[in-house]
């Protein structure tokens, strides 16, 4: 019952044992592949990925950039709301342009992709890095050891991430790189769950035969970490990870959107969200862009993760993913 | 039973120590200047020096902490020589910008913070559970499958998107109700309803996909109990045994994580607050960030630390209450 407190339901540590990735990795591709909803998730993805990467091309080919104004786009008289129709939609800006500035929308969305990916993915990988060598220090070392992180991963657990990443925000000075910092924080905030997951499987597949063989043919305890542990891990770290990823773009989002991410004028698809606010009426294609583009990619995510999870653990295709996600961000 | 309160209630004491020991650290002893930013930009360094001397910033860490700590069992005293100003008991210190006492400045903030969780919470109830149980009712069927897509669409959609499209719509374009503003309820509780009206159901709708999952999952993992088939057996007709047996299984889940999520509200519920202008506990929170006045943030912090924390040892308490299955050790 003590459980209930932190991750509420369904531990995410509780299920998949110990597979050996050999076989299973293909076997998880062929089940990934017969699920519609998840290839088409991934393509968007792919697609969303190739449009980041390519911005600087794109951007060339559109002949724009990203912090040019353009107060000639923009209708001054009227507050400056975009001239023409669909936010100023032409052959010189394709999507339109920013309301006010007369800066190009659809170079700022592709440079928002970027910093929207960049702060998920590294943020992911900041939260796995710390949450396997936490949770294999947890699992493997002294009682005392695994009794201070695991007092240190509930506090974590159970605080909502969201307002400790703004309380953190006021302390940093203004300078510093925010794409950096929003990456070391959600990152530091966010190792909590993968190190519960590691902990348990850790505590299971210790007491497996193959880690107890390793052993006794003379490995340490760091080798026997490494060659074997580490590789049976993957599965539900990947899977984990996966269903990371979108959590924490929404949280980028959402920093940016409150004011204390990513700061202007580099583009974040949050921060337009919270000017768009102010052209609802005059130019509503700048509210529905970025908002459609953030949905997507976020819904993307979440669907390729939970397939991504189901196809890594047929035991659990039939149930439903169940408070494994950290509410965070509300 | 008070043998556990005790226990969770120590263990919830453990924890916010440890968390007000991280962050009078991160806070206050990490970053710059307390007393330059306490001061404000045009400060000459004589004047700094006094902001020193009455915030104590001169004495070494841990004294300040202690101060800190006494301050909040006791009340403190800032002296600046000539003036005494004087923090009542639960003191979190005083707000750089006004001088304002952060614990008075939080009861100030809280009606506004209650008011949006404890709709949201009616909206979540009805629409969360509706919706998860006819998903469960329907099982196998279209509805079913439209209700799931709709449900995971909804899990990861941040909150503000929601929000954004409704005032969008409903405001703007529709023009059926007035862009929101925060009314007391205290002054004027039609109004307040009203202007509440977008906040709760963005929120509120934000948190049904969760519940609906929960209350689904719940009710399916009853139906397949043995009293379940029982109940079959006597020819209890199918909504009837989902409704009124199965659902029961979905209750004891769905009450305590609403207690932790209410919890997490009175954190502040930032995004929803900060949309629609109200004047809660996240409000103060990015007000106290953009204006960089520590003291108010970490009042906010300690706060959510409290509530979180309280609210997951009274959903244990109400799980125990609601599944008499349950023991609590």
């Amino acid at each position: 019952m003590t459980a209930l407190t932190g991750t509420p339901l369904a531990d995410p540590s509780a299920p998949v044992a110990g597979t050996p990735a050999t076989g299973a990795a293909r076997q998880a591709w062929r089940r990934l592949r017969t699920r519609p909803a998840a290839l088409v998730s991934a393509g968007v993805l792919l697609l969303l990925v190739l449009l980041a990467v390519a911005a600087p091309l794109l951007a060339a080919l559109e002949g724009q950039d990203a912090y040019a104004y353009h107060d000639d786009l923009v209708d001054s008289a009227r507050g400056g709301v975009p001239y023409g129709s669909f936010g100023g939609a032409s052959a010189d800006h394709w999507l339109g342009v920013e309301p006010g500035t007369g800066r190009d929308l659809f170079v700022r969305l592709l440079y928002g992709a970027r910093i929207s990916l960049l702060v998920a993915v590294g943020a992911t990988a900041v939260q796995i890095a710390l949450g396997v060598a936490i949770g294999l220090a947890a699992g493997l070392g002294s009682r005392w050891v695994d009794g201070l992180l695991g007092r240190i991963t509930d506090v974590l657990v159970a605080l909502p991430m969201l307002v400790l990443a703004i309380a953190l925000t006021a302390v940093v000075p203004r300078d510093f790189p925010r794409p950096l910092l929003l990456i070391l924080v959600i990152g530091l905030l966010g190792w909590a769950g993968t190190s519960r997951i590691v902990r348990a499987q850790t505590l299971t597949l210790k007491s497996l035969d193959f880690v107890a063989a390793s052993r006794l043919a003379g490995s340490g305890r760091w080798r026997t970490a490494r060659r074997e542990l580490l590789p049976a891990l993957a599965a539900p770290v990947i899977t984990y990870a996966a269903i990371l990823v979108p959590t924490n773009m929404v949280v980028e989002a959402s920093l940016s959107f409150l004011g204390v991410g990513v700061t202007p004028p580099t583009p974040s698809w949050g921060q337009m969200l919270s000017t768009a606010q102010t052209w609802f009426r005059a130019d509503p294609a700048y509210v529905l862009l970025p908002a459609g583009l953030l949905f997507v990619t976020v819904l993307a995510f979440t669907v390729l993760g939970d397939a991504v999870r189901t196809a890594l653990d047929p035991r659990e295709a039939s149930r439903l993913r169940v408070g494994t996600r950290k509410e965070n961000s509300r | 039973m008070t043998r556990y309160v005790l226990k969770r209630l120590a263990g919830a004491a453990l924890v916010l120590l440890a968390l007000s020991v991280l962050v009078y650290a991160l806070f206050y002893v990490a970053p710059g200047d307390p007393a330059r930013l306490a001061c404000g930009e045009r400060c000459n360094p004589q004047q700094i020096a006094q902001v020193r001397e009455r915030l104590g910033l001169n004495e070494s860490v841990v004294a300040q902490y202690l101060h800190f700590l006494q301050g909040v069992f006791t009340g403190r005293d800032y002296s600046t020589g000539t003036s005494v100003v004087h923090c009542d008991a639960p003191c979190l210190g005083l707000s750089y910008q006004n001088d304002q006492q952060v614990t008075r400045l939080i009861m100030e903030r809280l009606p506004a913070t209650a008011s949006l969780a404890l709709g949201a919470l009616v909206v979540w109830l009805v629409i969360g559970v509706g919706t998860g149980l006819l998903s469960a009712l329907r099982r196998g069927g279209p509805t079913e499958r439209i209700l799931t897509v709709l449900t995971l669409a909804a899990t990861g959609t941040p909150v503000f998107i929601l929000g954004l499209l409704l005032l969008m719509v409903v405001c703007a374009y529709l023009q059926w109700l007035p862009f929101p503003s925060y009314v007391p309820l205290g002054e004027d509780p039609e109004q307040w309803a009203w202007n509440m009206l977008l906040p709760w159901l963005t929120l509120g709708f934000f948190e049904s996909a969760k519940y609906a999952r929960l209350t689904r999952s719940s009710t399916l993992e009853t139906l397949a109990e043995d009293h379940i088939r029982t109940f079959r057996a006597y020819g209890v007709g199918e909504r009837a045994v989902v409704t009124r047996h199965a659902l029961r299984g979905a209750v004891p889940p769905v009450i305590a994580i609403s207690a932790v999520d209410l919890g997490y509200m009175f954190g502040g519920a930032v995004l929803t607050e900060s949309l629609f202008g109200i004047p809660g506990l996240g409000k103060t929170l990015l007000e106290g960030v953009r204006s960089i006045d520590l003291p108010v943030v970490v009042g906010v912090v300690m706060v959510m630390g409290v509530a979180v924390v309280l609210a997951g040892v009274v959903a244990d308490l109400l799980y125990a209450a609601a599944d008499r299955r349950v023991v609590l050790t």
